[in-house]
């Protein structure tokens, strides 16, 4: 049988991976967006492994609102990148400095 | 080996290769497709989890338009991937480790305390029993508060997308209804009071 610890894991793998293109893809927002989208993921699964092994449907009630905010965010994110896109010709993130933040 | 166990190591091991395709890919549109086929296998091992209901659900939410999104403003602008590519090589290290240490800590926590006789694999449920009714049951009694919460959310995205991207361009030319309905017969029409003119002979 696969032990819970076996999703866990693969939940922590991904999340890693998922830091790592944060570190590695800093400039590209889209793979940004997607490492963020990839996070969300494993958290996902472990949400779901703990749901069916302690007999609990709570958490995937929570995946499913987990899923609502993730789905919003990517919209909002992907209008945020297109406007940006347009007023900038460009999404690099070094290029969003003119705030001097 | 159990069935079980080759079909959990055979979707893990998919999942984790296009996780690391996702973001070592040069193009954007690589990445999003490898990004597709990391919901697939999850969402084959959420069924292997018997939670159907979430597995349809990531299926159709995430690639059906989640990921089509992404793929439509990805193909939408024009991007110069060498500049994005930049740093990849200089960062390559410090991701990395970041990456190992925290996974080796994480793997640390989680190898010695969950295992099969501490947590033991739930039985699998009778052939009437439906992963959707049970969520349903919960999700409009208990939670019914945190789900129309959730409605608002998403009508508050579609407002915030929409008029975030909406433009006015000074130069189209379109038609106003209210501005058409409202107008009156003297707006329009001049009637010129004037002498009749003579013939001339």
């Amino acid at each position: 049988m696969i032990a819970l610890s076996d999703y866990l894991v693969l939940g922590a793998i991904l999340f890693c991976l998922s830091l790592a293109g944060i570190f590695l893809n800093r400039k590209n927002v889209i793979i940004l967006l997607m490492s963020i989208e990839l996070m969300l993921l494993s958290v996902n699964m472990n949400f779901v492994a703990f749901s069916a092994y302690l007999q609990d449907v709570a958490g995937q009630v929570f995946v499913f609102f987990i899923l609502t905010v993730a789905a919003a965010e990517a919209a909002i994110g992907l209008a945020i990148l297109v406007v940006l896109y347009r007023s900038k010709q460009s999404i690099n993130v070094d290029d969003m400095d003119s705030m001097k933040g | 080996m159990s069935l079980e166990k080759i079909i959990f190591y055979l979707f893990a091991t998919i999942l984790v290769l296009a996780a690391l395709r996702v973001i070592t890919s040069r193009n954007p549109v690589h990445s999003a497709l490898y990004l597709v086929l990391c919901f697939f296998s999850s969402a084959a091992l959420w069924i292997l989890l018997q939670a159907e209901f979430l597995a349809i659900t990531l299926v159709l939410v995430y690639v059906g338009a989640v990921m089509v999104l992404f793929l439509f403003v990805v193909m939408m602008l024009n991007i110069n991937l060498d500049v994005m590519r930049e740093g990849f090589i200089k960062y390559l290290p410090i991701g990395i480790t970041v990456a190992l240490i925290s996974v080796l800590e994480m793997g640390i926590v989680i190898t010695g305390n969950f295992t099969l006789d501490k947590f033991p694999a739930p039985a699998r449920k009778a052939v009437d029993y439906s992963n959707t009714e049970a969520i349903g049951n919960v999700l409009y009694t208990e939670y019914l508060f945190s789900f129309e919460i959730a409605a608002v959310l998403l009508l508050v995205a579609i407002v915030a997308a929409i008029a975030l991207t909406m433009r006015k361009r000074p130069n189209t030319r379109s038609q106003n209804p209210s501005e058409q309905v409202l107008v009156k017969k003297s707006d329009r029409l001049h009637i010129v009071k004037m002498d009749a003119e003579e013939k001339q002979s």
